[in-house]
């Protein structure tokens, strides 16, 4: 589906002393079937901005379009359910979405809501176990006495199991140790591909952002302060520090390695082994001139 | 030199519910005055459940836990508490007071820290944590990120003997948490505290004086972090993962670039492949 934002601010608490602006103006189109990044600092407003995605937060002003949805100041749309049947929003923080007495009822809330048989949601469970990577033991506990990465990856389960055709992510990775914040990324980009789904990513992680989103949006202080390809976005390595952000760890080092031997190695998504390559063949052409 | 303990784990073991498996299984440890541990491991490892034990949220099941030189038991636990500070992995469960400022004075009340002393701290941990914008916000308003630096500043405040951060910067962005990990190191140095993070952040335990690596409930190993980062293979079986620096080395070595295996950062690399090339 596609997503377009026209104009849209959003103020909390408004006509209150407490009026804060989290978003300003923000225009910007996601293609369907396209990945998107969304990067800023501490309190820059992309959770603010995902949670208009399902109609959590209203537009205080201009609109937001989302396949037929329309969101505005106006109110919620009549259909809202359809809405939240088709954008699966995993919240920064499990805790926030979990709430049944045990793992294998909360994961299937979100589809059994939406008329979906026990048997599809039982089997649609057995298949994203394994896939967010946990043991099928758990189905029977509370989710309440799971440690932080279960309880991600049970936050993330009960979000799939609704089978949205947009998915949107805020930092979905945190909590999860390495070996599971590389495979759950992996597993998204799959689904991604294979579902053809719209997705929105929020992210620290400037790697992810550059491995698998096709474009990048960046906040700074609820205004939107660049938008475009990875591999332009962090060509400007000043711009972004401005903004208090830095840019992926293997472009920082290519930076680095070119500025102590005055190459100019680019970075093309080589794989490790394809720049250890280059690099190797570059260290050798060198020092024969 | 003689260093003062400030923790020891002996052969601790521990259960939430009697008819499942352990959670902790004989683990022992040691940690020092002014030292820096960082400990790491898999999902459901068991660090959270070490850092409730060092702070007495939780009692061990078999095994002791000494603070100071004092047990950790019913008797000792508040006490122990005033020298433990500790921020939760999920810091909407550690806030308790209705602003921000409230919130960081709470735990300054509790230890009797005169109202002028008090002050002064609230603006110096907030603003360390760049939240002096925030005083009279109340915490549930907060950003993910603002409620982390929040939750940092009031345990700063306590200037705790042993300072335990739980994943207490996993939604800041790099920079914002490589400046409040070097805010929180130099507060650590100057005040000799001990220093845990429990984190997945590699780029973090890069800092860390010693790492303390957690598997299904055990100590796996106990070592520095030069010294972990050469176990490739094994650190990807246990969960974790190899950082971008091992993994670059790896390729270039396989290649017959004869690197030395033990680059750390990207200085360290830039430094032997500097020295490779003059040679050639
Ligand atoms: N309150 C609880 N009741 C029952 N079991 C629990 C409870 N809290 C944690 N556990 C279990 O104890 C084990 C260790 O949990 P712990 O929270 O210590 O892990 P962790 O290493 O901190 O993991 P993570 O990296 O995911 O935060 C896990 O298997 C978890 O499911
Ligand atoms: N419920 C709320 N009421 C009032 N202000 C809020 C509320 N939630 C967030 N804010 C404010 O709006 C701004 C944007 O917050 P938001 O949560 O969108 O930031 P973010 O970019 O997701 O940050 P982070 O990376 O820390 O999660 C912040 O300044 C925050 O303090
Ligand atoms: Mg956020
Ligand atoms: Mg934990």
């Amino acid at each position: 589906m596609e997503i377009q934002f026209k104009d849209v601010s959003y103020i909390y608490q408004e006509n209150t002393p407490f009026a804060h602006k989290a978003l300003e103006n923000i225009s910007f189109m996601v293609d369907s079937g396209s990945f998107v990044a969304v990067i800023g600092h501490t309190g820059s407003g992309k959770s603010t901005l995902i949670q208009h995605l399902n109609g959590l937060s209203l537009p205080s002003r201009g609109e937001i379009t989302i396949g037929d949805f329309r969101l505005s100041a106006d109110g919620k749309p009549k259909n809202i359910r359809d809405l939240r049947r088709k954008v699966g929003v995993v919240f920064q923080y499990p805790e926030h979405q979990l709430f049944e007495e045990t793992v294998a009822k909360d994961i299937a809330f979100g589809p059994k809501n939406f008329g979906v048989t026990q048997e599809e949601i039982d089997h649609r469970i057995e298949k994203l176990l394994p896939a967010v990577g946990l043991p099928e033991e758990i189905l029977e506990r509370s989710p309440f006495d799971l440690s932080g990465g279960q309880k991600r990856r049970v936050a993330i389960a009960g979000v799939l199991a609704m089978a949205p055709q947009v998915l949107v992510l805020d930092e979905p990775t945190a909590g999860l140790d390495p070996r599971g914040q590389r495979e759950m990324m992996d597993m998204f980009y799959q689904l991604h591909q294979e579902q053809n789904l719209t997705t929105v990513l929020v992210t620290h992680s400037m790697e992810d952002a550059l491995a698998y989103a096709d474009k990048i949006i960046i906040l700074n202080k609820g205004q939107k302060y660049m938008e475009g390809p990875p591999l332009e976005v962090f060509k400007q390595a000043d711009k972004l520090q401005k903004v208090q952000l830095g840019i992926p760890e293997v472009i920082h080092f290519l930076n680095q390695y070119n500025e102590r031997f005055g190459t100019s190695l680019n970075y093309q998504y080589q794989s490790m082994r394809e720049l250890a390559e280059e690099i190797k063949k570059q260290l050798e052409v060198g020092s024969h001139e | 030199m003689d260093r003062k303990k400030l923790v020891e784990f002996k052969n601790v073991s521990f259960q939430y519910e009697e008819e499942r498996a352990l959670v902790l299984n004989q683990v022992s440890f040691d940690i020092y005055e002014g030292e820096w541990v960082a400990i790491i491991g898999h999902n459901g490892s068991g660090k959270s459940t070490i850092a409730k034990l060092l702070n007495g949220l939780l009692m061990p099941k078999d095994g002791e836990i000494i603070v100071d030189g004092k047990k950790v038991d019913d008797d000792t636990v508040w006490d122990i508490r005033k020298d433990v500070g500790m921020v939760f992995q999920n810091p909407d469960n550690q806030f308790v007071g209705a602003t921000v400022q409230d919130d960081v004075a709470f735990g300054m009340e509790n230890r009797g820290v005169p109202r002028e002393e008090m002050r002064e701290r609230i603006q110096r941990t907030l603003s360390a944590v760049r939240m002096q914008d925030y005083l009279i916000t109340e915490p549930h308003r907060l950003s993910g990120g603002q409620k982390q630096r929040v939750a940092i500043a009031s345990v700063l405040a306590i200037a705790p003997k042993v300072l335990i951060l739980d994943e207490a910067t996993a939604m800041l962005d790099p920079t914002g948490r490589k400046e409040i990990m070097h805010t929180v190191n130099d507060i650590q140095e100057s005040e000799g505290l001990s220093l845990i993070t429990i984190t997945h952040d590699l780029q973090e335990i890069v800092q860390a004086d010693r790492v303390i690596v957690m598997n299904k409930g055990q100590i796996w190993e106990e070592t520095t972090p030069r010294e972990l980062f050469l176990q490739r293979g094994e650190l990807r079986e246990i969960g974790l993962d190899v950082p971008f620096v091992g993994q670059l080395t790896d390729e270039l070595r396989k290649q017959g670039v004869p690197l030395k295996e033990a680059a750390l950062n990207h200085e360290e690399l830039l430094e032997e492949l500097w020295k490779f090339n003059s040679k050639m």
